[in-house]
């Protein structure tokens, strides 16, 4: 059985904000919803900038899933966390149990109240029935029900955020890795944010005067 | 006598191979009691427009295999390679 999760290669990410843009459009996430973000740290450091692509991670042991006082997540078959908005009551807790920030709250009405959470679903909808109109309308796009992976893996210009099933996209990355030259360095703070040598650490910020 | 003791050691000893079930049904699982979510495998194969996968309807097997397909296209390398 898969075990659905995403891959981010720091090496490979340019910041370009194509998947953002790919699941805003292929869910029509509401305004002032993104499901998924481009982090950069370093930024405009020569040689020292990293981006990395992130939503829900999908947990395994998911925190989200823990903290909800309604209990309106499930996990699939495939391992996607996924909610039932009919449950949801929008208290935000799983947003603060989340080490991702992956919980977004859409506000609404005029005074700023927070809406039921919408959060990545790995385009794999939700508990309505699949393709359908409602579960669009609730949760996006269903892709898995289309036999597709999530659109802002599929979309990602450089191959950098790779989506599947763990074991397969891990062998993905093993074999780029490879073929990088590298070996066990290859994991670790230094290389991935890093100049490069094992156990480096990031070059510390310039101070403004 | 040997062959019960080999046994039982082959079972203690294989005991801690075994992997924790990580998988929720949503009407099994305890807490939940939202909607019952249905089977990506158990949808008809989506039209040629679409550009999706194909998969015998209900067949969890040939689902999986195709999105397996579709994963292994991440990798440029095979790709160019084709």
């Amino acid at each position: 059985m898969a075990r659905m999760k995403f891959l981010c290669d720091a090496e490979r990410c340019i910041e370009c904000n194509g998947c953002v843009t790919a699941c805003k459009n292929e869910n029509e996430v509401p305004w002032g919803v993104n499901r998924r973000r481009v982090v950069t740290i370093n930024d405009g450091v020569v040689g020292a900038e990293k981006s990395i692509s992130v939503a829900c991670m999908h947990c395994s042991d998911a925190p989200c899933m823990a903290v909800c006082p309604v209990d309106c997540f499930y996990r699939t078959d495939d391992g996607v966390v996924l909610h039932d908005k009919d449950l949801c009551i929008g208290c935000g807790y799983c947003f603060y149990a989340c080490p991702f920030g992956a919980p977004q709250f859409p506000q609404a009405g005029a005074f700023g109240l927070r809406g039921k959470m919408d959060k990545c679903t790995f385009c794999a909808g939700g508990p309505e029935a699949d393709r359908s109109e409602a579960e669009f309308k609730k949760y996006g796009r269903n892709r898995l029900a289309e036999g597709k992976l999530p659109a802002c893996a599929e979309m990602c210009s450089t191959k950098a955020l790779l989506g599947g099933d763990g074991d397969v996209i891990a062998d993905v990355y093993r074999e780029r890795v490879l073929r990088r030259g590298k070996g066990s360095e290859v994991w670790g703070w230094g290389t991935a944010y890093g100049p490069g040598r094992p156990g480096a650490q990031p070059p510390q910020p310039a101070r403004k005067s | 006598m040997r062959t019960v003791l080999a046994v039982v050691l082959l079972a203690v000893g294989l005991a801690a191979c075994g992997e924790r079930e990580q998988v929720i049904e949503p009407q099994s699982e305890k807490r939940y009691q939202g909607k019952t979510d249905s089977k990506p495998w158990d949808n008809e194969s989506p039209v040629a427009e679409l550009r999706g996968g194909k998969w015998t309807k209900g067949n969890m097997t040939s689902w999986e295999e195709q999105i397996k397909q579709r994963q292994l296209s991440q990798n440029e390398y095979k790709r160019i390679e084709q």
